[in-house]
């Protein structure tokens, strides 16, 4: 059986459905706006420094539109006994899972480039190490998908999924660096930071944007693809465990 | 000796599953012929879903074996999912997608490519009568609609084998005999159906054999007509009547020892004898006790009585089921 044509229509079918419908598109655009012009009128700065502001940007937006949708929209086809009908399906696991998780990945990285975007029309990001940025956006999307992923399983209710997700999201938003530095937290937290996948990413993205890392890249992308690897297999195996028990 | 050289399309041997403190499934064996229409027969709560779930893949046996055409299940779940169509006891389609559309995905997770899928659509929207609504969202069919669509899901791949739980339940009566004559196409064209119900008359008019499932058990599996073969000759009359009947239970036995008296539920009588009822003498009986008797019918023995008999189950449960879940059996 050609597995790649059930991949591609799980995956067409969640863009469609879930994730490219205006209100999801008017969101991908609004959040980093309104995170931006927050970060300005509490800085009161001015366009030159956009790419102070411009990773923590990317990464919440990047954070809040896969863990969100994933968790919302696999709670919901488990509620509705849809996600039944491709359990039954003649599918590997792991390529039924990946097809589910796809369409979230694709969405994290368009919610990363509008920011993106803008500051590329508002500023100068000659100085910007696109080798770096690139991997960084997409390995941060597919970490931050399995987490959704991780989340969807642990819950029931659709409800329970977004607050569950914000149990992950908020504390991880203050500890991953994104908007001051790991080695500024309270030395107790600290070590608490390198548990978090964003922490790995959040330092990809200010070296990318400003040249400011604090590990070799090589290192922040080899432990995120760890961290991307580890949650996809603990939530295949929590799937395997919970619903097909 | 020759053996027998096709594989049965299922085999369940000693089927169990527990969910927390329950005991869904404890003993479940039975075994289904190559193009049969197998019912599977119990009240709710009996495991008949269970059962499915996990013939079909979706939940794991705590013991037991299942071979479907030959592969084992139970250690490769997902071998037979090919070979197999299932249609839920709910619906599980895509309520944002058109009835087109769900079929064509459906289509998709069998591997199977876009003309093919397409036409393969259309055909069956048109076999079940839905090619007028193939545009409009599943979300806002009506049940019978939706019900016939999951079956035209379950077989947009061409299974060999076809489970279908509970398919007219909760449906009207039009679209159950509708149904009922697809089932029967579909079984005519040679597909294998595990068809579980709790509609007694269902899966006598439809099955070839019938397993009866009691409290997560197989009581008894065996053809319509063996099953039925015991009561056959039995005169059954139904006696409609107002009063407190029950009580004249002992008093009823002692008069008319040559019959059997049940009380299927308040204001009913049901007489059985192996010779035909005298009604006169029955109704002045329950006349003189001021018991006015608004109608007294012979009926057809039926699977149901097979079915009470051997399982214990209470015939007003039975007729509970029914009007909780809808008139789907008439």
């Amino acid at each position: 059986m050609n597995q790649w044509i059930a991949f591609w229509s799980i995956f067409v079918k969640d863009l469609k459905t879930y994730y490219l419908k205006p209100p999801n598109i008017s969101w991908g655009l609004i959040f980093p706006l309104a995170w931006t012009g927050m970060f300005f009128v509490k800085t009161g700065s001015d366009l030159s420094s956009i790419p102070e502001v411009l990773p923590g940007v990317m990464a919440v937006s990047i954070l809040f539109g896969t863990t969100s949708m994933l968790a919302v929209t696999i709670t919901f086809e488990k509620k509705n006994r849809s996600f039944e009908r491709l359990l039954l399906a003649p599918l590997s696991f792991e390529i039924l899972m990946l097809a589910k998780t796809s369409g979230a990945i694709l969405f994290g990285i368009l919610n990363a480039l509008v920011p993106l975007f803008l500051a590329v029309w508002l500023t100068d990001l000659s100085q910007v190490a696109w080798g770096v940025l690139v991997p960084a956006v997409f390995l941060i999307s597919v970490a931050s998908t399995f987490m959704g992923l991780f989340i969807a399983v642990a819950v029931s209710e659709v409800f329970e999924a977004q607050t569950f997700s914000n149990f992950f999201r908020f504390p991880m938003i203050f500890l991953c660096g994104l908007f001051f530095p790991v080695s500024a937290l309270p030395f107790f937290l600290e070590p608490l930071a390198y548990f978090l996948p964003l922490t790995y990413g959040a330092d990809l993205l200010h070296g990318a944007v400003r040249g400011e890392h604090t590990l070799p890249y090589l290192v922040d992308l080899a432990v995120l693809a760890v961290f991307c690897i580890g949650l996809f297999a603990v939530s295949l195996f929590n799937i395997r465990r919970r619903w097909i028990a | 000796m020759t053996p027998d050289p096709s594989p049965a399309a299922i085999q369940a041997q000693g089927l169990a599953k527990r969910f927390d403190k329950v005991q869904a499934v404890s003993a479940v064996d039975f075994e289904v012929r190559s193009g049969e229409l197998f019912g599977f027969l119990g009240p709710n709560g009996a495991g008949k879903t269970t059962t499915i779930n996990m013939l079909t893949g979706l939940a794991r046996p705590d013991a037991g074996t299942i071979h479907i055409s030959g592969v084992d299940c139970t250690k490769n779940p997902r071998a037979a999912q090919h070979l197999i169509g299932v249609v839920p006891d709910e619906s599980n389609l895509y309520p944002e997608l058109t009835g087109f559309g769900n079929l064509c995905f459906c289509a998709a997770l069998y591997g199977i490519g876009k003309t093919e899928r397409r036409s393969r659509a259309r055909e069956l929207l048109d076999t079940f009568d839905l090619a007028g609504a193939a545009d409009r969202k599943f979300g806002g069919y009506s049940k019978g609609m939706k019900r016939k669509l999951a079956i035209a899901a379950g077989i947009i791949h061409r299974p060999d084998i076809l489970f279908l739980d509970e398919p007219t339940t909760g449906i009207d009566v039009a679209s159950a005999r509708q149904l009922r004559r697809l089932v029967r196409a579909l079984h005519k064209n040679g597909t294998t159906i595990f068809l579980t119900t709790h509609y007694i008359e269902e899966a006598e008019r439809l099955c070839d054999r019938i397993a009866f499932i009691v409290s997560g058990r197989t009581i008894r599996t065996d053809t319509v007509e063996n099953l039925i073969q015991p009561v056959r000759d039995t005169h059954v009359l139904q006696v409609t009547c107002t009063g407190r009947t029950k009580d004249l239970a002992d008093t009823l036995d002692r008069t008319f020892p040559d019959l059997a008296f049940a009380f299927p539920e308040q204001g009913m009588i049901r007489v059985t004898s192996g010779s035909p009822v005298r009604v006169g003498p029955l109704v002045r009986f329950l006349e003189d006790r001021a018991v006015e008797v608004t109608e007294a019918k012979k009926i057809r023995p039926s699977l149901e009585e097979v079915f009470i008999d051997i399982t214990g189950v209470k015939a007003e449960i039975m007729s509970r089921e029914k009007e909780k879940t809808g008139g789907g059996s008439r």
